[in-house]
Order: structure tokens, then sequence, then C-alpha cells
């Protein structure tokens, strides 16, 4: 595997691989059932110079902004390689973002360049703010189409532009459009750090295939299914659609030894294999079982999976029968799924960490497998509690090299999540113990995260909630409310309502058919009515902090009001 | 061919629901009783039966059947 300490960016790095793993496959895309390519690292070079030598003509100064806005696939791996040779910095956006969303963030982040691919791009009512586009899957004749770059014609390949490791790589737009957009701005030194971190403890070699499932623009996939497997030499293997039956079919096809996923698709696997089990004669259960236990006794230390394989197989086959390695990210995962998946001899590697410093912070390294915490601190990051109570919890906070720069163009959002002598608050309450695993139990901050690893911020909710018959209604996490009353899994928004006459039947009604129309992670669970009216500024702006001091010391959780929907109710 | 009614039989047929109780404007995911994993393998079927693909952003937000109905409109 290559060294990171050796590179000064990120562009030498992967420009460095191309070289180095020359006959080993670096790409393969699929399409549904259909093998769409697979590309050796020679050819993904090819494909990365026909892009970067476009970049060249265009002239841009180093460190100008290039974004790409793709679903998952190899075109979004090759665009990020010429970015980064020619020393431009890259502004991954989500793909799963609206529209408008995507231009706000495209507004905040002025990119000169704009790799996308058509589908997406068609979805724009307005050209979106950047100068140069590159579209790709366009029909013949559109302007800026990629199928229309020059193939290589022996010309030199544009040359590699040199970049500090204190300049910066990438910046990141952390989840949440509402307010101030958090880009966050990544160095080379940040992920090449991370990446060395993490090849120690997680270590890839050709001929491993990771499957990158959650969208690039994410911290993890970016490393586990692009920047890792490159420096190792290892496959990463796309598919177009991530439908649940083509990730099983990719899977078995493509022979994948490592996957990162969010916990939802977590649960989605275990349910489809104790429907298969369940299938079974109760004999076969009880063999399972005790072959779980043998598998467990045997690994309890370290993972094997040759010997989890070996005892389990029909457990694997449903796993494609190759996996070796599951990362679970962008959310908290379960403690019994991550223990059960581990019984079954397929480890998940449970982490923690935040866009603002680059990818993990904390990562159980396995050695023994712990699901009651989030890991220890990776190398060359300090994990400390600020202000810990008696029971030794307080807030998260972090420290090294891997922490982001700032945010870009928000100094004073900067100042209030960087401490001077550089502690990124994360905003988050737990507790080390005496190994130095870190515990989560809540946040401090008002915010959910879903299964599905989005990061809802209540006031986003509230924007959509106007015209409510309520004299006043503000929207909360109920563990910001409540920290430790549910786990972090179990995290819902609710509603607090101010209603003069006290009734709460017609908010309730109004608030049930509102759900109804906002997508599934911005619904609300429940609502409390009440007759004070909120704190406020001068301004009249809602003191959101002393309002939840007052909820937590007025009321419990069990007091709010489920908004269930009348019509599930009738079904018997 | 009617999408929106093809569309409501297939749904009707795949998860063993009374089509006559199926409307255009339901919210699928009550309608059907359903999560969204079930939704990702309604749409594999759509695929099929209309001869279409459909990038899984484009249905995304998409709650009811009359609105994936005109995503598939816009495919056929």
């Amino acid at each position: 595997m290559l060294h990171p300490p050796a590179y000064a960016s990120l562009g030498e790095l992967l420009s460095d691989a191309l070289v180095q793993w020359k006959r080993e496959t670096a790409l393969i895309e699929m399409d549904r059932k259909r093998l769409t390519h697979a590309w050796t690292y020679r050819e993904t070079k090819s494909e990365v110079m026909r892009v970067a030598r476009w970049l060249a003509s265009l002239d841009l100064a180093p460190g100008s902004r290039v974004a790409i806005l793709m679903s998952n696939q190899s075109r979004w791996l090759v665009a990020a390689c010429a970015l980064f040779r020619r020393g431009l910095v890259l502004v991954p956006v989500d793909y799963k973002l609206s529209e408008s969303e995507q231009l706000a963030l495209l507004a905040h982040a002025e990119p000169s360049v704009l790799v996308i691919e058509r589908p997406l791009f068609e979805r724009f009512k307005k050209s979106p703010p950047v100068p140069h586009v590159l579209v790709s899957e366009a029909p013949e004749g559109t302007a800026g189409r990629w199928e229309d770059l020059p193939e290589e014609d022996g010309a030199e390949d544009p040359a590699l532009v040199a970049r500090s490791r204190e300049d910066a790589a990438a910046i990141v737009y952390s989840s949440g459009t509402g307010g101030t957009p958090k880009g966050c701005v990544l160095t080379h030194d940040a992920y090449l750090e991370q990446l060395l971190a993490l090849m120690e403890i997680f270590p890839m070699r050709p001929g491993h295939r990771t499957f990158s499932v959650l969208p690039t623009n994410h911290a993890i996939d970016f490393m586990v299914g692009f920047i890792g497997p490159f420096a190792c030499g290892a496959t990463v293997v796309h598919q177009r659609t991530l439908r649940p039956e083509f990730l099983v079919s990719t899977m078995r096809d493509q022979k994948i030894t490592h996957i990162a996923l969010v916990p939802v698709l977590l649960e989605a696997f275990e349910r489809a294999l104790d429907e298969k089990l369940d299938a079974r004669p109760a004999w076969q259960r009880a063999a399972l079982d005790g072959l779980s236990a043998i598998n467990l006794a045997l690994t309890r230390d370290k993972a094997n999976a040759a010997i989890s394989r070996r005892l389990l197989p029909g457990v694997h086959a449903a796993f494609g029968g190759h996996l070796e390695l599951v990362f679970a990210g962008g959310a908290f995962v379960d403690r019994a799924r991550a223990e059960r998946f581990y019984e079954l001899g397929l480890p998940v590697v449970i982490g923690y960490g935040l866009t603002e410093c680059c990818t993990v912070a904390t990562v159980n390294d396995l050695r023994p497998f712990r699901a009651d915490s989030v890991g220890r601190p990776v190398h060359g990051v300090e994990v400390r509690i600020d202000q810990p109570g008696h029971d030794g919890i307080g807030e998260v906070w972090i420290r090294g090299r891997t922490v982001m720069k700032e945010y870009f163009r928000e100094p004073e959002l900067t100042a209030t999540t960087i401490t001077p002598d550089g502690w990124l608050k994360t905003g988050d309450l737990g507790s080390l113990d005496a190994s130095e695993h870190l515990r989560l139990v809540g946040r401090s901050k008002n915010m959910i995260v879903t299964a599905g690893g989005k990061n809802v911020y209540p006031e986003d909710v509230e924007s959509a909630l106007e015209g409510s018959p309520a004299e006043e209604l503000a929207v909360f996490a109920s563990g910001y409310v409540w920290p430790r009353a549910r786990t972090l899994t179990e995290e819902v928004l609710f509603a607090v309502a101010r209603v003069k006459s006290g009734d709460a039947r017609a908010i309730t009604r109004w608030l049930v058919d509102r759900n109804r129309r906002l997508p599934e992670h911005k619904r609300l669970a429940s609502v409390l009515v009440v007759t004070e009216t909120f704190p406020r500024t001068a301004s009249m702006k809602l003191k959101r902090d002393v309002l939840a001091e007052t909820l937590r010391t007025s009321h419990e959780e069990r007091d709010l009001v489920p908004l269930t929907h009348p019509a599930l109710e009738a079904r018997p | 061919m009617d999408v929106t009614d093809t569309l409501l039989t297939l749904a009707a047929d795949r998860f063993s629901r009374d089509r006559s109780k199926l409307r255009p404007e339901d919210d699928f995911f009550e309608a059907l009783e359903i999560d969204s994993v079930d939704a990702m393998t309604l749409l594999t079927a759509v695929e099929e039966k209309f001869g279409v693909e459909i990038p899984d952003y484009e249905v995304q937000d998409v709650r009811t059947f009359s609105a994936l109905a005109a995503v598939i409109g816009r495919r056929i």
C-alpha cells in the first residue's frame, strides 16, 4: 500500500496510485444486473487524464473549486482524481438533496466548475451559477458533454499541480441546509492523516473489493469507498441502482469484501436474514445458534472471516459470501444488532465522527469487538469530555490534524465551533471509560440523525409548518429537551404548540394532515400543547434554549401526544 | 395503457391488498403499509412492468401513486 506520510497532497497520492497499481482493477460499475465496465488502474488513469486535460484548458488558478454532483459511479472518482491532480478543491454535493438545496450550496461555494450527470442537471429549472459545466450521459450535441472529451492521443499528461499539506483539499457541506451553510474546509493534511490512521487498523490490499453505497460526498464513503481502496490498490464497485435486491446480487457477483452502510440498511439486511432463517426447520435454527456460539468463542478476541465463513456458510451466502468487514456510519448503530452480526461472523465497525473532523475521531478496532462504545480515538486524534458531571458525562471535544480548518466563509460560526486552542465542540454528549472507549449518550444540540444517516434540524421543519392554527409553534429534537430519556437510535422530532384555549384537537388534526406531506425524515412524531407564551428576544427571536429548559422542568417525554394518522388507527 | 391504473393494480398484487381500496392520491407507504425498503422493491417491479429505468433519486420524495405515475409517465 502507498504510504500517506510520503505525500504532500491527495493529488500526489492518487496520481501515484494510478501508476503503481497498473494492472489491478480500480473501478467496476454495475447498472442493475448489467456490468457497465471494469477498469484497471491504467484504464482509469486514461479517463482521469481526459478530464484533467479539460480542466487544464480552463486555466483555473490552483485552489479554484470544482463541484461534483453525481450519484455513486466510477466517474465521480475519475473527476475527483482529475481535479486533485490539477491542484483544485473538491466540493462534493449530495445528490439526494432537492434541487433548490443543491443550488443554495452551489451559490455559497461558488465553484468554477460543476461536474454533473444529466438527469440531475435537468432537474434545475434555471442554470446553476457556475462558469464551466461538464455533463455526463447527455445526448449527442449537448454542450460540455463528458463523452466528447478527447481520448488520450499520445499527448503528455497534464501536469500535477503541487499543493501543500495545509492547503484545502475539499469543502464538504454537512447536512442541514437551513440557516448558515456549513462548508467544512478539510486540508490535504487532514485526509492523509486520517488515511494513515484507518489503513493501520483496517488494511486493504489488491483483490479486496469495496462496495460504494453511501453517497460519495459522505465522509465515510469518500474514505472507505475511494481514497482508502485507491491507496491500497483495491477495487471500488458501484451499482447505479441501490435497491436491496441489486445490493445483494452485486455483493455476490462482484465478490464484495468491504462495505460501508447506514444503520437502516444494516437493519434491512438483518430482516432479510431473519426471514430466511424463519423459513428453516427448528432443528436447523438451533444448530445455527450453536454454530454462532462456537464462532463467537473462536473469534472473541479477533475477527476471523475464514473461520466464520466455514462455520456459517448459509448466513454468509446471504451477504454475497465474501464479506469481511462492514463499516457502519452516518448514524448510531443499535448495540444488539452489531453484536448479532459479530456473532454471525460479520464484524461491524462502529465509529464516531463528524464531517468537521474528516471521517472518524474514534473507531472500534475490533481488538476485541465491543458494541457498547463507539471505540477509541484513532491515531493523532485527542478526545476529551468538557465539563463532565459526576457521572463523567459532558460535551465531547475533539482535537487533532483531522479537524477542519474552518467553515467556508463563516468566521463567526467557526469561532463558536472551534476553540482558540483547536478543540472542536461536537455538541454530542458522552463519557470516556478507563480504556479510553467513548460512549455516547445524547446531544446538547437541537438535531436528530435518522437511521438513514440524515441530519435533520428542527428549524428546517418549522419552516415547513408555517400557517398553523397555533398561536406559536416550535419544533424540537426529543433528545435535546430530555437528553437521556431515549437512546440515540430512537430520536424523534416533536412540535410544541401554544394554543390559547388549551384545546389540542385543532392543532393535532392540522399537524397530522401536514405531517403527511412532509418527507419521511422531516416528520413529527408527536406534539405538546401548552398555554404559556414562548420566551423571545427583543427582536422576537425564539429563545430556544430557554424554552427547552422550561419544557424539561415542567414536562416529561410521556406528556407528548403521538401524531398517528387517523386512517392508520382505524385499521384493524 | 393508463399508467396510474396499471400502477395501482401492480401495487395491490405485489403486497396483496384490495385494489378497489387504493386511490391515486393515496400515500402508498400508508395505503400499502410498507416501509421504504419495500417501496424500493415496488420500484423494481414498476421498471419491469413499464420497461423503463428510473434513477433512485427521482423517487426519493415521491409518496403518492399519482406522483409515482407521473415519474413513470415521463420515462415511457
